[in-house]
Order: C-alpha cells, then sequence, then structure tokens
C-alpha cells in the first residue's frame, strides 16, 4: 500500500495544480515583484478556488516581506507552499476509530452528489484490511437505488448492510443498524444519510432526529459526524460547512474528487473559516485512492514544486 | 443566510444610488467591487474579466455620466450585460429536431445529477410534449447507477431499457437506440457515467458514444455550487463533445449560479433548463433574466407567480381574490391560504424569490424568526382548526377565555393564538393596503410596497 501512495496522491494532485503551476511559472520567470504581479498571482489563487478573502491574505504577506525583490519561480512556489502548508497544518488530522467503543459511529453527511456512499464504501474496505469489523447503515432511504449501491459495497467489502425500504425512517434505521453492530460486537458503524443542501430546514432538522435517536441507546454517539466535500465546490462550500456545523456538529471533513482538473483551494478557505480536522482525501475511483490529508504534500502538490 | 451576490451588489449600488451624479472614478470603484462580488459567486475569473470590460465599456462615458439617474443606468447596463451574458432574454428548449428515435445525451461530472436529471427531463418530455421516452443508463461504472435509472424511469411512467450485466456503455447506446427504432419512441435519453474532463480513456468512450448516437443534444449537467473548475470542466467537455446545452442542477441551494455565467461565457450554448429540488417535477427552463435579476437582488417574482399557477387551484385563488378585495377575508380563507402555501414548499425557497430577499432572510435572522418552516404552517391551521366557525368568521370575539380554550384544543400557548391572530390582522391590513395601491401600483412598486419600512433594493 505504501508503494505508489505518494506518486498517486501527487499525481492526482498534479493534474489539479498544472495549471496553477503553469500560470505562476509563466508569471514569475525572474521578475520584479511589484504591483502588477501581485495582482496576477493573486489571480491565480482565485482562479484555484482559494477564495478572494485567502487571496488577497497571502498576497498582502508577499507585499510586506517582497515587494520589489527579484524573484524566480521556485522561490515563489515554496513561499506559497509553505504559506498554504501553515494554514492547513493544524487541521489534519486522522479519523482514529477507538476500538473501545464498540461500535464507534460515524455518520456521514453532505449535499447531494459529493459521493459519501463511495467514501463509506472506501473506509469500510480500509478498516476491514486494518483487521477491524465494520457494519453499515444504508440511511439514504430517499435516492432511488441508493440502497443497492452501498449493498453492493458491502459485498465488496464483506460488511453487513443494513437497510429498509423505500423511504423508510432513517433514523429508526440507524437506531436499528448501532442495535446489530452492538449484537455483533462490530468496532465502526458507518451510516450513510441521503444527500441534502444545507439550506432545507426541515432535511437538516431530520439529520438532528437521527442524532438524538442514536443518543438514545449510546449517549456518546454518534462519536464522528463527517461532512463529505465535493473539491469541484466553490466558495458555496463555506456556507455549506458552516450551516451544517451549526447543525450537525460535524466533527471533521473528507474531501472527494481531487483528481479532477482544478480545485482544493476552497479546502484552505475552510481551514482557515473553521479549522475542522479534514481527515481524508479522494484522489481516485478505488477504495486505496482515499488517503491521508497531508498539508506539506498537498501544498507542494498545489504549487507544483 | 449568507447571500452572495446579491447582498455585495445590493450594497454597491445603495451606495451608487445614494450619489446624483457618477464620475468615471464611482464607476470604477463599483466595478472593482462588482468584480469582488462575481468572484465570491463563483463566476470564473475570465469570465468576470469580459463581463467587467463591457460594462466599463458601456458605463463610462456619456451615457452614465449625462443621465439622469446614474446609479439606476449602471444598476442597469450590469443587468443587461449579465442577461446578455446568460444568455440573453428567452428560453431555448430541447432541440427534437431530428429523426425519431432523437438521441440526447447527457454527461458531466461524478455527482452533478445526471441520473436524477434525465428521470425529471424523461417526465417533462412525457408531461408538456406528450412524448414517448426511453431511459437508457449507459453507466457501469458506480454501482447501482442503472437500477437508480430504472427506477427513476418506473417512477416517471417512462420506458426503461432492461439491464443486461457486462455490456459496455457503447453496447448498450447501440441497443438504445435499437430498441427505440424497433419499439417506436420518440426521444432516448442516454445517460452516461460521471466522468472527470481529464480522464482521457472515459473522454474517448463518450466521444464514441456520441458518434455512434449522434445526439440531437448533448447537455452537459453541472451542479450550481461549482466553482472556479466550472471553466476547465466546461472547456473540456465542449473541446470533446460539442456541448449543445447545458443543465444547471441544485439551483435549490443558496449558491448563486456564478457557474452559470460561466459555463454560457465558455461554451457558448445555452442553459436550457435548471433542477432546483429532489422531486421528479422539479426541473424548470432557464431564464436568463430571472436568474440575472436574482443574482442582482431582484428577485424571481416571475418565478414565484408560476410555481404558485401551478399549485394553486385556480377557483380557489379566484375566491380568494374577491374576497381580498371586498375586505371580507376571515379566517377560514386564511387557513386555506396556509394550505396552499404548504404545498407550494419551503418558505425560504419562496422568499428567495423574493425582491431583495438577502435583505429580509437577514432581518428574518436578526429578528430570530428564521425558523419559518411548514412545521409553523401545520401549527397555524391547527390553531384555526380549534376555533368554531364563529369564531373564524369574526376573529375579533375571541377574547381570553376563548383563547385559552383553542390553545388547549390546539396543544399551543395562548401566546401562540395571539401571534396567529395578530399575523391576520396584519394581513388583512395589508390586504387594504394592497387595494388601495391597486394591481398597478403593485406592480410599478413591488412587493416592498407592502412591507412597512418599503425599502426596495433598487
Amino acid at each position: 500500500m505504501a508503494l505508489g501512495f505518494f506518486s498517486r496522491l501527487k499525481e492526482g494532485l498534479t493534474r489539479s495544480t498544472q495549471k496553477l503551476t503553469e500560470g505562476i511559472t509563466a508569471v514569475f520567470k525572474k521578475r520584479t515583484l511589484d504591483d502588477a504581479a501581485l495582482e496576477e498571482l493573486e489571480d491565480i489563487l482565485i482562479t484555484a478556488d482559494l477564495g478572494t478573502d485567502v487571496a488577497a491574505r497571502i498576497i498582502a504577506n508577499f507585499r510586506r516581506t517582497r515587494f520589489g525583490r527579484e524573484v524566480t519561480d521556485d522561490e515563489i512556489k515554496t513561499a506559497l507552499a509553505e504559506e498554504i502548508a501553515a494554514i492547513l497544518a493544524p487541521v489534519a488530522q486522522p479519523l482514529e476509530i477507538n476500538r473501545a467503543l464498540k461500535p464507534h459511529v460515524v455518520l456521514v453527511v453532505g449535499v447531494n452528489g459529493t459521493g459519501k456512499t463511495t467514501t463509506i464504501g472506501k473506509l469500510a474496505l480500509q478498516y476491514r484490511e486494518q483487521g477491524l469489523k465494520p457494519v453499515l447503515v444504508a440511511g439514504d432511504t430517499f435516492r432511488a437505488a441508493a440502497v443497492e449501491q452501498l449493498q453492493i459495497w458491502g459485498e465488496r467489502t464483506g460488511a453487513p448492510v443494513i437497510s429498509a425500504a423505500a423511504n423508510a425512517d432513517s433514523a429508526g434505521l440507524a437506531f436499528d443498524g448501532l442495535t446489530r453492530a452492538r449484537a455483533e460486537n462490530a468496532d465502526v458503524l458507518l451510516i450513510d444519510t441521503a444527500g441534502r443542501l444545507h439550506n432545507k430546514s426541515a432535511l437538516m432538522e431530520e439529520l438532528r432526529k437521527i442524532i438524538r435517536v442514536l443518543k438514545k441507546q449510546d449517549e456518546t454517539a454518534p462519536h464522528s459526524i463527517l461532512l463529505v466535500l465535493d473539491a469541484t465546490t466553490g466558495q458555496n462550500a463555506i456556507q455549506q460547512v458552516g450551516v451544517f456545523k451549526d447543525m450537525v456538529d460535524i466533527t471533521g471533513l473528507v474531501v472527494t474528487k481531487l483528481d479532477g482538473s482544478a480545485r482544493g483551494g476552497i479546502v484552505v478557505a475552510l481551514a482557515e473559516a473553521y479549522g475542522l480536522p479534514v481527515h481524508a482525501v479522494g484522489v481516485g475511483e478505488k477504495a486505496a485512492d482515499l488517503r491521508p490529508f497531508d498539508p506539506m504534500d498537498y501544498a507542494r502538490g498545489l504549487v507544483g514544486t | 443566510m449568507f447571500e452572495a451576490l446579491t447582498g455585495k451588489l445590493t450594497g454597491v449600488f445603495d451606495r451608487l444610488r445614494t450619489r446624483g451624479r457618477l464620475s468615471e472614478t464611482d464607476v470604477l470603484e463599483a466595478l472593482r467591487e462588482v468584480r469582488l462580488a462575481l468572484l465570491d459567486a463563483d463566476v470564473a475569473l475570465p469570465v468576470v474579466r469580459d463581463f467587467i470590460t463591457k460594462v466599463r465599456e458601456r458605463a463610462v462615458g456619456q451615457e452614465v455620466i449625462d443621465s439622469v439617474s446614474p446609479g439606476q443606468q449602471v444598476v442597469k447596463i450590469v443587468n443587461d450585460v449579465l442577461i446578455e451574458a446568460l444568455g440573453g432574454a428567452g428560453v431555448v428548449p430541447l432541440n427534437l429536431n431530428a429523426a425519431a428515435p432523437v438521441p440526447v445525451l447527457m454527461v458531466g461530472l461524478q455527482g452533478s445529477g445526471k441520473t436524477t436529471t434525465s428521470g425529471k427531463l424523461a417526465l417533462r418530455l412525457l408531461k408538456r410534449e406528450r412524448k414517448k421516452v426511453l431511459l437508457a443508463s449507459l453507466d457501469t461504472q458506480r454501482p447501482a447507477a442503472q437500477l437508480q435509472l430504472e427506477t427513476l424511469a418506473k417512477q416517471a411512467g417512462v420506458g426503461s431499457l432492461p439491464i443486461i450485466p457486462g455490456q459496455t456503455p457503447l453496447q448498450i447506446a447501440a441497443r438504445a437506440m435499437e430498441t427505440g427504432r424497433r419499439e417506436v419512441y420518440d426521444v432516448v435519453i442516454l445517460d452516461t457515467a460521471g466522468r472527470l474532463s481529464i480522464d482521457e480513456a472515459l473522454m474517448a468512450e463518450v466521444k464514441a458514444i456520441r458518434d455512434a448516437t449522434n445526439p440531437a443534444d448533448t447537455l452537459l449537467v453541472v451542479d450550481a455550487m461549482t466553482g472556479q473548475d466550472a471553466v476547465n470542466t466546461a472547456k473540456a467537455f465542449n473541446d470533446a463533445l460539442g456541448v449543445t446545452g447545458i443543465v444547471l442542477t441544485r439551483m435549490d441551494g443558496d449558491a448563486r449560479g456564478g457557474a452559470a455565467l460561466s459555463m454560457r461565457s465558455i461554451t457558448g450554448a445555452p442553459i436550457k433548463f435548471s433542477g432546483s429540488g429532489e422531486k421528479l417535477d422539479a426541473l424548470e427552463e432557464f431564464h436568463p433574466e430571472r436568474v440575472a435579476g436574482r443574482i442582482l437582488g431582484q428577485g424571481d417574482v416571475v418565478g414565484l407567480v408560476e410555481r404558485a399557477a401551478e399549485i394553486v387551484d385556480e377557483e380557489e385563488a379566484e375566491k380568494l381574490a374577491k374576497k381580498m378585495a371586498k375586505g371580507t377575508f376571515d379566517l377560514d380563507d386564511f387557513a386555506a391560504q396556509l394550505k396552499q402555501l404548504n404545498k407550494m414548499g419551503s418558505i425560504q425557497s419562496i422568499i428567495g424569490m423574493l425582491p431583495g430577499a438577502g435583505k429580509i432572510q437577514a432581518a428574518l435572522e436578526a429578528s430570530g424568526k428564521s425558523n419559518l418552516d411548514q412545521k409553523m404552517l401545520k401549527r397555524q391551521q391547527a390553531i384555526i382548526s380549534s376555533m368554531t366557525s364563529g369564531e373564524r368568521k369574526n376573529p375579533d370575539m375571541i377574547k381570553a377565555s376563548r383563547k385559552k380554550r383553542i390553545a388547549t384544543g390546539s396543544g399551543v400557548t395562548v401566546q401562540d393564538v395571539n401571534k396567529l391572530l395578530k399575523q391576520f390582522d396584519d394581513m388583512t391590513t395589508m390586504m387594504k393596503r394592497m387595494n388601495k395601491l391597486g394591481q398597478k401600483g403593485l406592480m410599478r412598486q413591488g412587493l416592498g410596497a407592502l412591507l412597512p419600512q418599503g425599502k426596495r433594493p433598487f
């Protein structure tokens, strides 16, 4: 597993950052860091989805320390990587499964189409490889065939999948899942939920109900609430994470689809805004493509050093 | 709620309005803020640049500086350029000008909403155009994706291509077209697997599918929350396939749709539909002028009216309107209205369509009344149900002991009953004001005229 880890992550991130890298290289072939250069650099950060605020802050730092200097590509890249890594470092915290909990209950939430079910499948496979016993709850009782999608992951991983009929109450299902996981002495209970837009209060209330019901069996459950975030999301991610955090007290993020054409910048903005742990990043479709979040690699990949 | 673009532009133009004449510097300052606001609303940078250039060209100079109300003029120019950039006024329908069965190809990134949109489109074609539609899933990548489309086809009441495990997407496409011909379908919707624009193998595959089926429309399905990457995605799919239409999904979220501007500008293809909910009928024609209005804080009043027209019982509405005009609107009518409101969907999405929604929502939040939800409507209906018919006709007779009885009957507090009565009272006052204004006044002054300190965004 170690082999190919960095190359895969780098490959995924390199693609995304090629544009950023090209842009920086084009701008800074040893030239004076003047207003025009800084503005171009700021634009490059903006096109990477860092957002205007974060980009402006980073550029302000550059202005303070490097204004008027003759700079090369390398200096800029290194400085930028350091800057970004410094922002990301505090949020790089892997999701630790507490084996004593039996089960450690993980509730997975997010807006539609971010990759919740796929992430659960990948996590289940990884836990299985670590010798843990996962149980899955197909809590998306709304979307057509979402249950079947998780069941296929269950077959792939050999993990039991608790499911109910379409449109069944997801809170009741989560409760049954916890009962079953306890009875089977499982280590991890991964609960899938239907995708929901953060501005739909009734649907957010439904998530709170799932949590309330879980607490009836185990006051400390759910032990982790993961928000799965699509890396192609723009600035709306700030609102998205903010509302989910307020409503259901999410404990960490998983950022998916980082193997696409350009993105990741929003993670920097999120780290600044909320400081929520980023547990893992998805850089591909295979189970092994769900990787721990490493800020320095991420930052290096982002600026292409 | 953070009303990204609306709030910012309203702020910018509020400031413009307060000055009499505009200098070039004023325009440039405003445009700097417009630029930031557009970027924060996820409009891609190159698109923002073009946009700003166009506005500046029109704004700076005679047109603005000599005009009577320069602020209004800038607002109008920004609005005009925005509508143009979004595709001009009017709707571009699905292209069905081909020999039946007409193939429609759905493409996009993973999780953008292709499958759900396919189902919605099928239902729309069936209901509005009376077409016989076949849904075919070419998604052999994601587990159970084919099953998902089959389920949606059942819900929509349209045909679904039988699933044969082990077939390649290209084989499925051929089989779909063949089935479409044999069973005389009008339209065949080909739903493909989500793919990254940089995945060369999968892009080549979808190209082969396009070449084999020659679709009348190739629709790129895009999440309205997409950030700057919209440019890359749009460009890659357009270069590879020649996108002929865009579907913007999750417009019911609070992302202000900067991606719409980016996608439209990069591909040149019209945005044909927007998805605005999880139900199968939540697919609407894309109206550039309305979305521009929504972005600029003018609200999507037309959309609101249309939505209401679809749901509200016309006869019932007619009756209510007459009563309102006569001033004989009572609590029974109020209850009927609550019921219809209930059917229209969440209050928040309705408020989102109103002019100056950002301000209204901010005000609601500040006053702690943001939990305007379905629950509250139900509670109010319960309160009215606990009244006698005499009380409903003549609410003035409801005094302390009656209030106590009603509260007990509906399981609420006396305060809740008071609140409802106060609301009813406000409403009748508002109606009286509305009658005074007349319909023309309402059109001219907008809904803001009805609000106590009615300050309009423009």
